[in-house]
């Protein structure tokens, strides 16, 4: 098992988000964690990642066996947990390649790998780019800086692919892109997918899915799943909306 | 020699350059002048309103101006290898070393001389002082006072001066250095002038510059100062620029040197449609307090002011600023941008920022803003969660609160050297 979420509950400044979820992911696996805005879906997605505003007040989370919430999010990091923000951060005056090389070199530290100078990290990062058709034009930029929204999460992507990730964790990856936006960054995503890791997929709308498949599909509403199945519960919820979920969590 | 019964600590050091100066009548007045006035007002207080967070102990100046050049020639070489091809100026304990000097081939009537070849120039003594009065304080009182060491640049009309003109100043004794620059760019001249002030090891000295920079109608100059001085040094600078009729002026200052260092950079535009940037960096650490006080004046229409000042400061260090622009009465059409921006790395550290807009006119497009903050949690989590180290997530958030600053700098000898400088004090390991 890559992942067991345990009947975790997490709070934000003081308020419960998450109440009691459980959820199992193994490898090989492409899981979509749907829901209605507030659900708590994305809340999932920062909390493996570690982000440091979200508290986790009981329960536990297992990464390969081991205790994930013992870990900083930079540790988590290099032990291959990656999330694709909803919001990527602009990081002014540090080049994109700059950035991705050291973190990718950070990694290949950890695990014990051959790090790269720039030279062959950049031979590296024009291959990975071609996955989300991104011109290298992009990698002398300022991370993420004055990139459209549909730049920034190819940007997100082309990190994953440098990082290769064993859980990759996408928040919103679809919001604010158009279709052609949509379709290159779905495409990236399944080119990287492999029987070596797993896909989290955390979307308020179907129409992703219908470019990454998802083996499983969980609804979240008020903090825990009330809904799981198999890639048509995700048609069924963009017929029916999540008003009939919703209810169901109260 | 000076008033009666009144005696500073330079007053010794005074009598010795006064007497043995070999200078013509009108600048013995103006110096003795200068002394005079210096004897009494002495260093400005922090009761002084622009000294308010700055105060000077002058028991910690150093007083004795260096007599001869006892230098240590390997480090001096080492600081010059870089600047190769271009002229430069190299002042030592603050005084000029001929031997050191390079000048290219310099367009025709171009002049880039020594204040002691210059004494008899028109233009020289025209513009000597007209900027930087004596009396604007106690510093530049007695900077006046010991004129003696400096360069006078003189850039006749449509000449543009290719190879960038460095003045090097380097510390390496307990010296009081006093020199300064006194810049003319007449009509349609162009010239790139770059100021570094560096030291051969951390010594006690005092560095006191005055530099003028006169701008006539569509002169341009760029400007750029990279103040490196050892730790222990104290560092004051006065720096006045006017611009005429669609003059160009880009200044950029870099501050990472220096236990105490006090930069006054003013501007004026007289005549209509010039343009100016003033921008400046510091980075301090632990022990070391600078000021910045800027004051731009828009006396007359359309001209466009930009100044960005950024900061970072770490351990127990202080820094200061405060810029001032007046838009005056008749100055209609006027554009003026100024922000001050201050990243505190630790929670000893403190700044006093004052953007101040005073404007008479209404017909204006005026921006202002300060910003003091610690770096951004959402920042730093985005560097963290893809493996980044904390130390190096911070340092690199940190590096590119910089960059804007130090991208302006086109010289690739001193952006290597700053940015190694800004990543040494970082301790990051960033290759390019």
């Amino acid at each position: 098992m890559l992942l067991e979420v345990k009947d975790l509950y997490v709070a934000v400044e003081g308020t419960n988000i998450l109440k009691g979820l459980n959820l199992q992911v193994k490898k090989g696996e492409v899981h979509a964690i749907m829901g209605p805005n507030g659900s708590g879906k994305s809340t999932l997605a920062k909390i493996l990642a570690g982000h440091p505003a979200y508290e986790v007040t009981k329960g536990e989370i297992l990464y390969e066996g081991k205790d994930l919430l013992e870990l900083d999010p930079d540790e988590r990091a290099r032990e291959g947990v990656f999330m694709a923000f909803q919001y990527p951060v602009e990081v002014p005056g540090v080049s994109n390649s700059q950035f991705l090389r050291l973190a990718y070199n950070e990694k290949m530290k950890h695990i014990g790998d051959e790090e790269l100078d720039p030279l062959e990290f950049n031979d590296l990062l024009k291959e990975k780019a071609k996955i989300v058709e991104m011109d290298p034009k992009f990698f002398k930029r300022s991370v993420n800086e004055g990139f459209s929204g549909g730049e920034k999460k190819r940007n997100e992507i082309l990190q994953m692919a440098v990082l290769e990730p064993k859980l990759a964790l996408l928040d919103e990856t679809d919001s604010g892109l158009d279709i052609d936006a949509l379709r290159i960054v779905a495409n990236g995503v399944n080119q990287l997918k492999s029987e070596e890791n797993a896909v989290i997929l955390v979307t308020h709308y179907q129409r992703l899915l219908e470019y990454i498949i998802p083996d499983f599909v969980h609804v979240l509403a008020n903090g825990k799943i009330v809904k799981e199945g198999g890639k048509e519960l995700a048609l069924e919820l963009e017929e029916k909306g999540y008003d009939w979920v919703k209810a169901a969590g109260q | 020699m000076t008033q009666a019964g009144k005696e500073t600590i330079y007053t010794k050091e005074f009598q010795k350059s006064f007497e043995n100066a070999n200078q013509p009548e009108w600048l013995k007045n103006l110096r003795k002048e200068a002394f005079d006035y210096f004897t009494e007002e002495g260093f400005p207080t922090v009761r002084n309103e622009e000294w308010k967070y700055t105060s000077v102990n002058s028991e910690q100046l150093a007083v004795n101006r260096s007599s001869e050049l006892d230098v240590d020639d390997e480090q001096i070489e080492k600081i010059l290898t870089d600047i190769e091809g271009e002229n430069r100026l190299v002042f030592v304990d603050g005084i000029l070393d001929e031997e050191l000097t390079l000048l290219t081939d310099l367009p025709e009537g171009v002049k880039i001389r020594s204040f002691a070849e210059s004494l008899e120039d028109e233009t020289f003594k025209a513009s000597l002082t007209k900027l930087v009065e004596f009396d604007f304080n106690g510093f530049t009182a007695l900077n006046t006072a010991f004129i003696e060491q400096g360069v006078f640049i003189h850039v006749p009309k449509n000449t543009k001066v290719e190879s960038k003109i460095h003045i090097i100043f380097i510390g390496e004794n307990e010296t009081a250095n006093f020199a300064r620059v006194l810049y003319v760019g007449e009509q349609f001249s162009e010239a790139e002038i770059i100021e570094q002030y560096t030291r051969t090891r951390e010594a006690n000295y005092f560095t006191n510059v005055v530099c003028e920079v006169n701008l006539a109608d569509n002169a341009r100059l760029v400007h750029t100062r990279a103040q490196r001085e050892s730790h222990s040094a104290v560092h004051i600078i006065t720096s006045n620029a006017e611009l005429n009729r669609t003059s160009v002026y880009d200044n950029t200052n870099i501050t990472l040197g220096a236990k105490l260092s006090r930069h006054d950079v003013n501007l004026s535009f007289n005549e209509e449609g010039g343009e100016a940037w003033v921008d400046g960096l510091y980075l301090v650490e632990d022990g070391q307090h600078t000021d910045t006080h800027s004051r731009i004046d828009h006396k007359v229409k359309n001209c466009h002011s930009h100044q960005t000042y950024k900061g970072i400061l770490d351990g127990k260090s202080r820094a200061v600023f405060n810029g001032k622009v007046f838009v005056h009465e008749n100055a209609s059409g006027t554009d003026a941008e100024q922000s001050n921006k201050n990243l505190l790395l630790s929670n000893e550290a403190r700044v006093d920022t004052k953007p101040q807009l005073e404007i008479f006119n209404d017909d204006v497009k005026c921006a202002h803003g300060a910003t003091v903050g610690q770096l951004e949690e959402e920042e730093l989590f985005y560097l963290l969660s893809r493996g980044l180290h904390e130390s190096l997530a911070r340092n690199l958030l940190t590096y590119g609160f910089a960059e804007e600053i130090i991208n302006k700098i086109e010289i690739p000898s001193i952006k290597k050297e700053l940015d190694e400088a800004v990543l040494n004090r970082l301790h990051a390991k960033l290759e390019a």
